[in-house]
């Protein structure tokens, strides 16, 4: 066990290295590059005995990583945003393989505009696949989860992949303490690479992902794939508790931040929900009774859980870094879905969109929030869903369609 | 071609058992499943067949399969890395996990031409560049067949498709996929046909004793596709080959050479007249000036391939 100074995406690798990752079809793409490239250097001094390949793209490598899956290798890959999107097709069908591995992305906003920075809009396109989701706030978790990811990828009454989700920038950039376990630890814990059922070998053929006739057949293993993901729930706690044991970190499917005793409560995911642990911290420390509840474990839906931490609270706000066009944030439906009908049900739900692109949630944000759902909360009724954007910012937009319409016009005399 | 070396020399040195099963949904008559019978024989059962979406993607429908090895379908365009992730998991199991040698595979992959010439070149391409040790089969039905034969890269001029069906057919010309794969430099490019199995024969069995990537592609006849009777695919096969209009070569160490030359080489017509896709060539009157178009670019190829000595 050693203690350093580590970027998500260094932790990343890192987890990758202590999985003792077989396989590793790689293709860069910021904010996610600096992984491929820390496991490159690693294979090449002979620091990490694995193979890499860097495809022609993130259709390919998903595809080549589900091919080596499927034979019998312990597989680890690396995307973001539009690599993740790209791959999209390939993500729904090697989850249809049951292919067991690890793929980090590293959150970033989608196209168009283009822009490098965080939001969850990526990962939550990918939220039907088949893939189960992981969502990390520090870089100690990237790492930790990496490993725990194997154990549920692989166990057999889950077999599915699994997707390590990181914050571009705010985590994959950002040096933090990590504690790098030992090795042995890590070795032990993880295991070896159970194939299972799954395998090409030359004395045991073998047709997979064949197609189907019918309705029913397709019904059959698109039902046993959401089993699957559903059996990961209580797989999760079992490989948490031991993980707990063995390295002394704990990640509960949901962690709730003073939300025992608050009648108003925070939902977020990712690591802007460490800016919103320091605005309770704030907002307790001015005589609010307000907490965090922060979901871990995206799919499978951690449902029981949120429901059993939500229950009886006055207010709820749902913070999401996504935004469905035309509905509005992901979490917050989910959130209603599972709340939806239980005695205990916090009678206000409220909807906040914010940090697309990167863009900052502030303190004073954290606090208006929690106004706006104390007065919810006080009327009786859920407020509008509200998109998060300041005065200031709307000025500053103002000032670039300003200079944009100058441009344009000085142009037209030109030509 | 005599090759010496070859243990295909004669016809009846060809296989005599046939290892793909039948009762497949293939149609009366596929020009594609006649190659693959004939180079599964070759290659053999210790095989994993790496599938992109097209006709034969209906080859091994659950539970059943017509292959006596693997078989694992992808995508559309992407089985060349598909191919990449079993052979290098294969390796590294064999160098890292103890796989004993008898337990590994030939990685084949196996698209029609919609995937090949189309959606799956760039990673057909990524596999070449990276010398990925595979064998790529490309059944070559020159059009998107499983939907109904509409136009596809490998559509050859003036041939009538689902979506060209004006009065000149296709205005395109088909893509020369093999000068592409070529430029690549793979260890061996081969173009086969069903209806010569001992061409294709050889050209399996010099792609079994190399290395690294090597390119088949085999024109498909279709009946459904081409719209002719299906007792006439061996024909039409013949015919492309002595009128020229399917050249039989290989690419081997930076060289092309062709296998079957026709030195008398029929007119084109007797290959197009024969399919309803070029009926339009001949009714309700000869189309004089595309039939000469299509005669001389047949013409100009093998002038070319005279001068340049074989």
């Amino acid at each position: 066990m050693s203690r350093t100074l580590l970027t998500g995406n260094g932790a990343a690798a890192w987890g990758a290295r202590l999985a003792h990752a077989d396989y590793i079809p790689a293709f860069p793409i910021t904010p996610q590059t600096e992984i491929i490239e820390t496991l490159a250097q690693w294979i090449d001094t002979g620091q990490m005995d694995s193979r890499l390949v860097t495809l022609e793209s993130e259709h390919s490598m998903i595809t080549a990583a589900g091919g080596a899956a499927a034979t019998g290798v312990r597989v680890f890959s690396a995307t973001s945003s539009q690599g993740l999107l790209y791959a999209m097709e390939m993500l729904y069908t090697v989850a249809g393989w049951r292919t067991p591995f690890v793929l980090v992305n590293v959150s970033r906003g989608l196209s168009a505009p283009i822009t490098l920075e965080a939001d969850h809009n990526d990962v939550m396109a990918a939220r039907d696949c088949g893939f189960l989701q992981l969502h990390c706030a520090t870089c100690q978790e990237v790492l930790d989860n990496t490993l725990i990811a194997y154990r549920l990828a692989e166990d057999e009454r889950v077999r599915l992949p699994v997707i390590v989700n990181l914050d571009g920038f705010y985590l994959s950039f950002t040096r933090e303490p990590v504690i790098i376990p030992d090795p042995q630890e890590t070795t032990a814990f993880v295991g070896p690479f159970n194939p299972a059922s799954i395998h090409f070998r030359a004395s045991a053929p073998e047709s997979q992902a064949v197609a189907v006739l019918g309705g029913a057949p397709y019904s059959y293993f698109r039902y046993e794939l959401h089993l699957a993901a559903q059996n990961a729930l209580s797989v999760y706690d079992e490989i948490r508790a031991e993980f707990r044991e063995t390295f002394g970190r704990d990640y509960p499917a949901v962690d709730a931040y003073h939300a025992e005793d608050a009648e108003l409560v925070f939902v977020m995911l990712g690591s802007f929900a460490t800016k919103a642990r320091a605005a309770v911290d704030q907002l307790r420390e001015a005589g609010w009774s307000i907490g965090l509840v922060q979901p871990h474990l995206l799919r499978p839906f951690p449902e029981p859980l949120l429901q059993q931490l939500l229950a009886g609270k006055r207010g709820v706000a749902v913070i999401d870094q996504n935004l469905s066009m035309g509905k509005g944030g992901v979490l917050h439906t989910e959130l209603a879905a599972a709340l939806y009908g239980h005695p205990d049900a916090p009678p206000v739900l409220a909807s906040f969109i914010g940090g697309l692109g990167g863009r900052d949630i502030t303190a004073e944000e954290f606090f208006e929030i929690a106004r706006v759902l104390r007065d919810a909360v006080s009327a009786g009724r859920a407020p509008l869903p509200r998109l998060l954007y300041t005065r200031d910012e709307l000025l500053e937009i103002r000032k670039l369609q300003a200079v944009a319409h100058v441009e344009r016009k000085e142009l037209g005399k030109t030509t | 071609m005599t090759d010496t070396t070859t243990r295909f020399r004669r016809m009846k040195d060809l296989p005599s058992t046939h290892l793909l099963g039948t009762g497949t949904p293939m149609c009366a008559g596929c020009g594609g499943l006649e190659a693959l019978h004939e180079i599964y024989d070759v290659l053999g059962e210790k095989t994993v067949f790496v599938n992109a979406a097209g006709c034969m993607t209906l080859l091994s429908v659950y539970p059943f399969t017509p292959f006596r090895g693997s078989w694992l379908y992808t995508a559309m365009a992407s089985a060349p890395a598909g191919a990449q992730g079993i052979r290098d998991a294969l390796d590294i199991l064999r160098e890292k996990k103890g796989l004993p040698p008898e337990e590994d595979l030939e990685v084949v992959v196996l698209t029609g031409d919609g995937a090949a010439y189309g959606m799956g070149l760039s990673a057909t391409s990524g596999a070449m560049e990276r010398d990925l040790d595979f064998i790529y089969i490309c059944y070559d039905n020159e059009g998107y067949g499983n939907t109904g034969q509409q136009y596809s890269g490998a559509t050859p001029h003036a041939a009538r498709t689902a979506t060209s069906k004006g009065a000149h057919g296709f205005a395109g010309y088909k893509k020369d996929l093999f000068s592409i794969w070529a430029a690549h430099r793979p260890a061996y490019v081969a173009t086969v046909i069903g209806s010569e199995p001992l061409d294709l024969a050889r050209k399996i069995e010099t792609a079994r004793s190399l290395k690294g990537p090597r390119m088949i592609i085999s024109l498909a006849p279709c009946p459904t596709g081409w719209d002719y009777d299906p007792r006439d695919s061996v024909d039409i096969g013949k015919l492309a080959v002595k009128t020229g209009v399917w050249p039989l070569k290989e690419y081997r160490d930076g060289r092309v050479l062709h296998t079957k030359v026709p030195h008398e080489r029929l007119p084109v017509e007797e290959y197009l007249k024969k399919q309803g896709r070029f009926a339009h060539l001949f009714e309700p009157e000869r189309d004089e000036t595309l039939l000469d178009e299509l005669q001389a670019k047949v013409d100009v190829y093998w002038s070319s391939v005279e001068l340049q000595g074989g």
